[in-house]
């Protein structure tokens, strides 16, 4: 195998990697820091938390994002919670559990360095969002609350009710905002970064489009950091925001990053189903629900009575039966598979019969009983029962309930809800080294936008977890590592032929959009990639499948740039035609993302290859021929070059990867 | 269902808009308010029309970003709901809607729907966080909280920066909005330090971005997707007052 790409893990036995190498690691002298300058793409976690961070520490820092806010990005619509090895509870908790059940959740296809030091630093993502007033579930004792999730046997789960994501947003975007205040970071709001600038081979700056009006800006930075999310809305329909793209890691891949496991998608098992046509979104319930919700479908075929009319011993609780050590809480991948599994063999409630019921029933009893004893009611009545345990319900998880009821018009306190699992993150991304430092020497990735730590499948609540640790404690020790380098260089002019270059080019394109004035729309061509996607590329991949589905992409392409309609001009706020580009990145993403599939002649973790499987329908990896990252180098339109990087296990103990 | 939509539209911040009239056919039930913009628009685009502008994105009533003034109450007629996830068995066939931006001095329109609340984020910059910086921190569970504090603040956090309660204020007054994340960080034990000051900071930047004062209508609180209570209005005063005076509660 070549080995083109250095992950740069330090040495050393893995519990000590990393505290030798944060200090040992190149420092930046004050006065250095102030006058070296950061760009930061995207304020989400990851975003937010790195240019905070990064200004407190001296740096110069300049931020973007194409919301009208940082408050909106879309990790603020994170439901569940986030992930810490503080080990309240008292369970057997530990950084090397949650290490180990990383590595397992990922299906043993992500890097023991990096994993390591995630379950590290966990903890003290904790300590810093208390501190900045973030308002996490309390016990009546005051102390912090857990939960659990899937994939787990510890309860290592903080969160704030089904908001989790918006108020530990809020607090990175307060801390952010801190530092606008003060002057430390220009915050660029409204903005699309369209190019990134490279001289001699570094990364010194983008191109950004004012969305407003429409204006291409050059901006200068000694390093660029990307943390600009994950590229779900590839499928159209996703549990994603709506503006969610792929435009800045693919405008950093075709300036010669690598793009790393792109094939690796995360479908999410509890999700609402689709209702119709005119569906835009899909919308997630939390993971957080299986902790109390039960998983069912009926025990006969094509079954037409309502949930709550089928006798209790006429539902197949298949997961409980299925994987009794785990039961509800298995992995997503499994937990998904397995809910397809069920309605492709014709056991789907609902009129469309592709959902499953996740039921609360039995957990309103639970719990009502539970307050009924703690108030000392030992004759309670049935439906005093049942009205503690739904109050009780409620505060866990009423936004959810709510949320549930809003859309489908039904209740869930008294029927069991109707659920599908739905496109939700994405693990692949660019690639990054251990510094979180692409190929592109002084551009890297944070967030969901790289590709770092979750292997073939994420664990729930860990992508918070992910995007706050490489914001708050790993870019700000590692960044020195490149920029103590860098001191000498002084601050380039946006004249640079560079700069004029790389514009030129975004605006040439904006121009070519423009001017095809053909008849579809951005939003159809959209659609239809997302269902090339889902049918071939989704939850279950073959051969055949996947190449057919590269040919329709190419096709797609085609049409795309000769028939694709964009009104109004470049010059003004202009959404469809930032769609448009966005739809045109996602079109070149889905084929690589065909490619990458097609590739890999294994099945691990979010990526199901029909052909390799057990005969009991689990994935069946091939670790003899594919234990490596799988990263991608552009050489072209349609042509990739293949550079994977090996993965080595010193610690844990391979094995197929079983929560029966 | 059929529906007469009439949406304000707007090139831009230049320009005077006006109502425009459009029918819209075949809008299902289960659609929210933002898809029957997205079938409409589609339209529009296949008519060679410029499709309506306006914001969005996550589409479950948490980023904040939709805002549209639907019949002349923001995020329209059901109470605790944004504009996204308003759905369409709110309407009957044959209704008249009227679709128009955020009024306020302070939230200038840009086009159509979408309007600019740049002037939020400057409030928070001005004092709306705890000065912490990264690494500072102690152990999470060494500051018990006891869970009523924490819960009430929670629910102050709950506010999303949508500004509807500014657009549903006949004086514009941004003071639910701010005083939400007062109360917030005043109600835990980690905001005491910075209480007064942050009160009096984050007023004075409300001041200066244009926004009306407050005379207790209670139209922001009725109008709150996140029904934030006016008891954080109540709250704000007291720390303002408090801070005024110099005293030390
Ligand atoms: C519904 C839902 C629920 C979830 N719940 C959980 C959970 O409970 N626990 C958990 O751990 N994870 C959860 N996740 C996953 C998690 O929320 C995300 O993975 C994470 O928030 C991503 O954060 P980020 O900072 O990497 O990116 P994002 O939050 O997506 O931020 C991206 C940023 O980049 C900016 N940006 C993008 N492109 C450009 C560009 N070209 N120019 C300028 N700016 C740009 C955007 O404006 C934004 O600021 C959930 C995800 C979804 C969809
Ligand atoms: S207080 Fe309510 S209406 Fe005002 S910005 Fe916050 S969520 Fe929106
Ligand atoms: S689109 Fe996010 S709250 Fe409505």
């Amino acid at each position: 195998m070549s080995n083109k790409l250095d992950a740069k893990i330090p040495e050393g036995p893995i519990a000590d990697k990393w505290t030798k190498y944060r200090s040992t690691v190149p420092l930046v002298n004050p006065a250095n820091k102030r006058s070296l300058e950061i760009i930061v793409v995207g304020t989400g976690l990851a975003g937010a938390s790195a240019a905070a961070t990064l200004a407190e520490m001296g740096y110069k820092v300049k931020a973007f994002c194409f919301q009208d806010s940082p408050r909106r990005a879309h990790s603020i619509a994170a439901q569940g919670g986030i992930n810490a090895a503080k080990n309240y509870q008292n369970d057997g908790d530990s950084v090397y559990r949650l290490f180990y059940d990383t590595i397992k959740g990922g299906d043993y296809r992500s890097r023991e360095g990096n994993v390591h030091r995630l379950a590290e630093v966990s903890g003290s993502i904790i300590d810093q969002c208390v501190a900045q007033g973030v308002p996490f579930a309390r016990e009546y004792g005051g102390l912090l609350s857990n939960r659990s999730f899937g994939g787990t046997q510890v309860q290592r789960t903080f969160y704030a009710a089904g908001q989790t994501g918006q108020q530990l947003l809020l607090g990175a975007y307060s801390g952010l905002e801190r530092q606008v205040g003060i002057g430390n970071v220009t915050m660029y709001t409204r903005h699309e970064m369209l190019d990134v600038v490279t001289i001699d081979g570094k990364a010194r700056g983008i191109i950004a489009k004012n969305l407003v009006t429409g204006e291409l800006e050059r901006h200068f930075g000694h390093s660029v950091l990307l943390c600009t999310g994950g590229y779900g809305n590839v499928f159209y329909l996703s549990t994603n925001a709506m503006g969610s793209n792929v435009t800045a890691a693919w405008k950093a891949h075709k300036k010669g990053a690598n793009f790393a496991n792109p094939c690796y998608t995360q479908i999410h098992p509890t999700c609402i189903p689709v209702s119709g046509d005119h569906q835009s979104k899909l919308t997630l319930m939390s993971e957080s629900l299986r902790n109390d919700g039960r998983i069912w479908v009926p025990k006969k075929q094509n079954d037409t009575r309502l949930g709550n009319d089928i006798p209790e011993e006429e539902r197949d609780y298949y997961l409980e039966r299925r994987y009794p050590a785990f039961g509800n809480l298995v992995p997503r991948d499994i937990a998904s598979r397995a809910a397809k599994e069920r309605c492709d063999a014709g056991y789907g409630v609902g009129a469309s019969k592709m959902a499953v019921y996740l039921d609360y029933a039995y957990a309103i009893e639970r719990y009502g009983k539970i307050e009924a004893n703690k108030k000392n009611m030992h004759n309670a009545s049935k439906e005093e029962i049942s009205e503690m345990g739904k109050a009780v319900v409620k505060e866990k998880y009423g936004n959810l309930f709510d949320m549930y009821k809003q859309i489908t018009g039904e209740d869930p306190y008294e029927l069991p809800m109707r659920i599908y699992p739905a496109v939700h993150y994405t693990m692949g991304g660019l690639w990054v080294d251990y510094n979180l430092m692409t190929n592109v020497p002084g551009l890297y990735a944070l967030g969901e936008a790289n590709f770092s730590d979750h292997g073939a499948n994420r664990l729930g609540a860990s992508a918070l977890m992910q995007g706050l640790a490489d914001g708050y404690f790993v870019i700000p020790y590692t960044i020195g590592s490149y920029l103590s380098s860098e001191i000498r260089t002084k601050a380039i002019s946006t004249d640079h032929p560079a700069f004029a270059e790389a514009e030129k080019a975004v605006r040439e394109r904006i121009n070519k959009l423009l001017n095809i004035k053909g008849k579809q729309s951005p939003e159809s061509f959209h659609k239809r990639l997302g269902k090339i996607m889902w049918d071939k590329c989704g939850m279950a991949r073959s051969e055949k499948g996947l190449k057919e589905a590269i040919a329709e992409i190419q096709a797609l392409k085609n049409e795309f740039w000769s028939d694709v309609r964009i009104l109004g001009d470049a010059d003004e706020f202009n959404p469809e035609l930032d769609k448009a580009g966005r739809v045109a990145d996602f079109i070149e993403l889905g084929e690589l993302m065909c490619v990458d599939a097609l590739n890999r002649n294994e099945s691990c973790g979010g990526h199901f290859r029909e052909e390799y499987q057990t005969e009991e329908g689990e994935a069946l990896r091939d670790d003899e021929n594919f234990m490596y990252v799988a990263a991608w180098e552009y050489e072209g339109e349609s042509k990739w070059n293949l550079n994977p990087e090996p993965l080595i296990y010193e610690n844990i103990k391979i094995a197929q990867r079983s929560y029966k | 269902m059929n529906l007469t939509l009439k949406v304000w539209r707007q090139k831009n911040k230049k320009v005077n808009g006006k109502l425009e009239t459009y029918q819209v056919a075949g809008i299902s039930e289960d659609m929210s308010f933002l898809e029957m913009f997205d079938v409409l628009n589609e339209r529009l685009v296949s008519e060679g029309t410029e499709p309506i502008a306006f914001d969005h994105d996550c589409r479950e009533g948490i980023c904040g970003m939709c805002s549209m003034y639907i019949n002349g109450q923001p995020h329209g007629p059901l109470q605790g709901v944004t504009t996204c996830q308003l759905h369409m068995r709110s309407f009957k066939d044959g209704d008249t809607i009227v679709v128009e931006p955020w009024r306020a001095v302070a939230f200038p329109v840009i086009k159509d729907l979408v309007v600019d609340r740049s002037s939020f984020d400057r409030i928070i910059a001005s004092g709306g966080f705890i000065s912490v910086n990264t690494g500072n921190a102690q152990d999470g569970n060494s500051l018990p909280i006891p869970k009523d504090d924490a819960d009430k603040a929670f629910m102050a956090a709950a506010c999303i920066g949508c500004g509807a309660c500014v657009s549903a204020c006949k004086n514009a007054s941004a003071m639910l909005f701010v005083s939400a994340k007062v109360s917030q960080l005043a109600l835990l034990p980690q905001g005491q330090p910075e209480r007064q000051d942050r009160a009096m900071k984050m007023v004075a930047q409300m001041d200066a971005e244009g926004f009306g004062t407050c005379t207790n209508t209670g139209a922001c609180a009725a109008e709150c997707p996140k029904e934030i209570s006016l008891e954080n209005i109540a709250r704000l005063n007291r720390e303002y007052l408090g801070a005024s005076l110099g005293s030390t509660n």
